[in-house]
């Protein structure tokens, strides 16, 4: 897929596009433009809950546009007839500046990723595509709204046409602006706290944060686009993950549908990239998340497992373990070490980390993303 | 992964779980010959006593996630080699801890020795361990010959320090003019010349040493003093592969009838920046030396290999983590081993120029 960058003034045009501050231009398929007409086409596809087997999931249920996309603070997602997932919803909100779609990174863009959630059978279960297809052809709302997005109407309506459609909303789920953009963008000194200063120097030096969650000179979206085993649930896997990837190896050979497998065992899931790559790099490797909205978006890591901000940076300075005593795994990344950072320098960074919300999102439950956002 | 592996995955037999490993080796399923099989080969992991039952955290860590890569192959290797420099300084609980760590493989292991496993009791401990320093065996028709060619003069060696540990020192320094130049000595070569007679010039063979038995760099000891007296011994032979460690980098070369392939190490890559000193330089001084490219990724230019030994001849996979993964095998036209992406020039990574 082809690949224009999208001009300021273009964004501009739009209004609530115009460029946020620290972030840098989005990129958009040169085969799906963003019109208007296809946005809110999208957004109505996004929300609708009738896409799903028991006509309660949308995408907007666990990518809730009032908890930054998230579906905070469940731990893993929740689909059709209560089923649960293996795996905490990430964001939607920047997911437009992804290079791969989903923790393994099993999609290459949103117009992919988009289409997997309906089939899958602990999210909207539906047994193919085709019901989606049916509802909208009866329903006028929609015929107008395909008409004026593509031009298509009744039976001419694609499953294509959907997936853009959502794509194309999705990808206007930028948002910059905040507390730190304004001080390390935007020139603005008092912009961030004394302790928070010193959190992005730790997130600089010490921390080693930086090195997988980039900044760069006019712009951060706090992500390197790679994989990486931090501990994060391979460490409870232990001996048992040699018989599981080679069982998997074996049930993939013959054809499983991975998005379905990972989804739905808890110890396959942990297998991470590995699923979708096979490489041993990749064992029990997940995409580095971007760290925007953050402090809104609890509990963290590929399958919730860390309640707060303080566990993830614990974490991190235990070298990738939240509790000193676990035995980390060894396909450990080469990255992650012990840190030796201090308690106040923990305190520090996760202050940090809580100037990264944008203007307007909120965390549902905890006092401390509040505090941070009534500091702002 | 290349689509080539995943269309003969999904063509291939039920029976065989072949994700783990590159085409080349996966074919060997299907060979008819009993020269052909695998083996995984770890080396120069340096596990390194700090105090007590405190270790330098990183070296642990690259043998320990070898040995647990190793374990994942499949099909299953035939054995496993370590190439030597198991310990940093030779000392008991520093071999104590790696043959811990290496007990975990699931596969028969072949031991070399190294300079940093020898010199401080010359290999007393290491033989309690893991028995001769060097020896031969054979598998399914190859005869393979491990070597200690990191001897040297009995002078240097029993003369001329005042302890162990000072010897053990000498013999780890790099550019040292205190050091001396390994070897595999006369009694080793008589050795070798009779556990050879009785092998047919059709046998393919391979040797592993922890040095190159070629002269690459003195100073670092990338040497083998009396490399060409084995050579000599090995010429009769149509197929033959060296396989050496001690210098933490990619190699190969053909001599004669010989191949020649080194294997990275799980701790850290030669060579160190400092060695642009070797040449006027007007890079800036570092204070704080960097021991890898990137210093992030303790992992970065390290890495442990698979091999694929087919109609007598090794080919190499090295497995280097965030790096791309490389096969050096044998290119039976040129008769040599090539690098399989990167041989030509027009394919290789130019160096970085700027900053």
């Amino acid at each position: 897929m082809k690949h224009i960058l999208i001009l300021p003034l273009l964004l501009l045009a739009f209004g609530s596009l115009a460029q946020p501050l620290g972030l840098p231009p989005v990129s958009i398929p040169e085969d799906n433009p963003l019109t208007p007409e296809k946005i809110a086409l999208g957004k109505k596809l996004f929300n609708d809950t009738r896409f799903s087997s028991d006509g309660t999931v949308s995408c907007s249920t666990c990518h809730d546009a009032t908890k930054a996309f998230t579906d905070s603070p469940l731990q893993v997602s929740k689909g059709i007839n209560g089923l649960t997932g293996t795996r905490n919803a990430p964001t939607v909100v920047n997911a437009a500046y992804n290079k791969t779609q989903f923790w393994d990174g099993r999609s290459p863009s949103l117009e992919d990723q988009a289409q997997h959630p309906f089939l899958n059978p602990v999210e909207m279960g539906l047994p193919s595509h085709q019901p989606i297809l049916d509802i909208i052809a009866a329903d006028g709302n929609y015929q107008e709204a395909f008409k004026s997005a593509f031009g298509t109407s009744g039976q001419d309506i694609t499953m294509d046409q959907v997936l853009k459609a959502i794509a194309s909303f999705e990808r206007t789920q930028v948002a910059g602006d905040s507390r730190f953009d304004r001080f390390y963008f935007g020139g603005d000194s008092d912009a961030l706290s004394d302790a928070e200063q010193r959190g992005l120097t730790v997130f600089l030096g010490q921390g080693r944060c930086i090195s997988c969650h980039v900044i760069e000179q006019d712009q951060a979206v706090f992500t390197d686009h790679k994989f990486h085993n931090i501990g994060v649930g391979v460490n409870e896997l232990g001996d048992k993950i040699i018989p599981l990837a080679q069982a998997f190896m074996e049930a993939k050979a013959k054809g499983i549908d991975v998005d379905v497998a990972v989804l739905s065992d808890v110890d396959t899931s942990h297998l991470g990239r590995f699923a979708v790559t096979e490489e041993l790099s990749d064992l029990g490797a997940f995409k580095t998340s971007t760290l925007r909205n953050i402090a809104v978006t609890a509990p963290y890591m590929h399958n919730g497992s860390l309640k707060d901000l303080r566990e993830v940076v614990v974490h991190y300075n235990n070298g990738g373990a939240l509790d000193e005593n676990t035995v980390i795994t060894p396909y450990l990344s080469g990255g992650i070490r012990p840190l030796n950072l201090s308690d106040e320098q923990i305190d520090d960074l996760v202050a940090f980390l809580e100037t990264l919300t944008s203007p307007g999102f909120r965390a549902p439950a905890t006092e401390t993303a509040q505090a941070a956002i009534a500091g702002n | 992964m290349s689509n080539s592996r995943r269309d003969f995955l999904k063509a291939g037999s039920a029976a065989l779980v072949a994700g783990m490993l590159p085409v080349s080796l996966v074919k060997l399923a299907f060979a008819e010959s009993a020269e052909n099989f695998t083996f995984a080969y770890i080396s120069d992991s340096h596990i390194q006593q700090i105090k007590g039952s405190k270790f330098v955290r990183n070296w642990d860590q690259g043998l320990r996630r070898a040995v647990a890569e190793a374990n994942l192959l499949t099909p299953k290797p035939d054995f496993v080699v370590f190439g030597g420099d198991l310990a940093q300084l030779g000392s008991k609980p520093e071999l104590d801890h790696g043959a811990e760590m290496l007990s975990a493989l699931k596969y028969k292991t072949y031991m070399v020795m190294g300079e940093h496993d020898y010199y401080l009791d010359l290999g007393e401990y290491w033989s309690k361990l893991y028995g001769d320093h060097f020896y031969s065996f054979d598998h399914k028709g190859v005869h393979f010959v491990v070597l200690n060619s990191i001897i040297t003069y009995d002078d240097w060696t029993y003369n001329r320090w005042e302890s162990p540990e000072r010897r053990m020192n000498e013999m780890a320094g790099l550019d040292n003019p205190n050091g001396s130049p390994f070897m595999v000595g006369k009694a080793q070569l008589d050795w070798l010349r009779k556990d050879l007679a009785d092998v047919n010039s059709k046998t393919p063979v391979v040797v592993f040493s922890h040095s190159p038995i070629q002269k690459i760099y003195r100073g670092w000891n990338f040497w083998t003093e009396d490399a060409e007296d084995v050579q000599k011994l090995l010429k009769r032979f149509r197929k033959v592969n060296v396989i050496y460690g001690h210098v933490h980098q990619i190699q190969y070369n053909q001599i004669g009838n010989i191949a020649f392939n080194s294997v990275m190490s799980t701790a850290w890559p030669w060579p160190y920046p400092q060695s642009y000193a070797l040449a006027e330089s007007h890079l800036p001084i570092l204070t704080v030396p960097m021991n890898r490219a990137d210093p992030f990724d303790e992992r970065d230019a390290t890495g442990w290999q698979f091999m694929n030994m087919h109609t007598g001849r090794v080919d190499l996979s090295y497995n280097l983590y965030g790096n791309d993964n490389r096969t050096v095998a044998w290119n039976d036209k040129q008769k040599r081993p090539e690098d399989r992406a990167f041989q030509d020039e027009d394919a290789r990574v130019a160096p970085q120029t700027h900053y």
